[in-house]
């Protein structure tokens, strides 16, 4: 039995070679909030109040765009939907914990956080305290999301646009999903998936990010049916 | 204006993190249901993945030579053999690099 102390340390570790590709994004995301002209505490602000990656950066665009606050939140909420996903998965996990303790660990729910914690829940069902992992990997992901945003803001201009730094974030997901690519059924949920992102890409509201999602576990529950 | 609006996308998306979690109790979801999650990485990621790498930044497809593609495939064979995370994030970094400042320079 690990202890929390334990738990929240392997959270950490499991959770940080993503800052490989964390930190440079954040870093981009304050740049860009800078640069399209935005108030640089607002563009931080966002790391605190919304901390949702590529949305803060949707939010941003949109509004520069010249469109109205109603489009620039509704697309934040709909990239966002993608945690109702993440939530039903954990919440098997966090069910035992008391209303306040599931009211503070939700605000550090992350897409690598989630997918780190989840790969560890599933291999160590009997842990007692396993919400310290998801924790340790809130808590890393939200310290360096805020640092590299807060450094974005302050370098500004000059960070290289041409390093093309935006990759790593593909790179990151990536890395996640590689190894199940040799089962068969989650290769086909990928690529359905994968595909109907494409498909789906000029939906209204960036919606194609919970569309796919939706077609792909749709197939994934034809797939199940299947293999009865 | 905006800062109201910053405040109510945060609330959106602190729901969207916390209705499940508070919600859902062991006893409401099936088995059936509960199988079908299991392939909810699988079923997400892949929409932020694609996109990142076939479809540019004004919003078209990318060429099928695109440094990205090729980055990606590097990175997917390193990163199924290493199963490693630092080791695939670098190697399609490193190769997608290559790509714009070495060949296509």
């Amino acid at each position: 039995m690990l202890t929390k102390k334990q738990l929240f340390t392997r959270g950490m570790l499991d959770i940080s070679p993503h800052m490989l590709s964390v930190i440079p994004f954040g870093i981009i995301c304050g740049a860009i909030g800078v640069e399209l002209g935005f108030n640089p505490y607002l563009v931080y602000a966002m790391s605190f109040i919304i901390f949702g990656g590529a949305s803060q950066i949707v939010f941003l665009q949109v509004l520069s765009g010249g469109a109205t606050s109603l489009v620039a939140v509704t697309s934040v909420a709909i990239i966002n939907s993608r945690h109702l996903l993440y939530g039903a998965v954990l919440s098997e996990y966090l069910e035992k914990l008391s209303l306040i303790k599931k009211l503070i660990i939700s605000y550090f729910i992350v897409d690598q956080g989630f997918a780190e914690s989840n790969k560890f829940f599933k291999k160590n069902k009997s842990e007692q305290h396993l919400h310290y992992h998801l924790i340790g990997t809130g808590c890393t992901m939200w310290i360096c999301w805020q640092a590299a945003t807060l450094s974005g803001i302050i370098l500004g201009s000059f960070v290289p646009e041409e390093l093309g730094l935006k990759f790593t974030i593909p790179l990151t997901f990536l890395a996640i999903v590689v190894q199940d690519l040799k089962k068969i059924d989650h290769l086909i949920v990928m690529i359905t998936c994968g595909l109907s992102s494409l498909l789906f890409f000029d939906a209204p509201f960036k919606s194609y990010i919970i569309i796919a999602p939706v077609i792909a576990l749709f197939v994934a529950s034809l797939i199940l049916r299947l293999k009865k | 204006m905006t800062w109201l609006s910053i405040i109510i996308a945060g609330i959106l998306t602190y729901l969207t993190r916390m209705t499940m979690i508070v919600l859902i109790d062991r006893d409401m979801l099936g088995d059936k249901i509960k199988a079908v999650l299991e392939y909810v990485p699988s079923a997400v990621f892949p929409a932020i993945i694609f996109p990142a790498i076939f479809i540019n930044d004004y919003g078209s497809f990318v060429e099928m030579n695109d440094p990205k593609i090729f980055g990606a495939i590097v990175a997917t064979i390193v990163g199924y053999f290493s199963k490693n995370i630092i080791a695939t994030i670098i190697s399609g970094l490193i190769s997608y690099w290559f790509l714009i400042f070495v060949v296509f320079n």
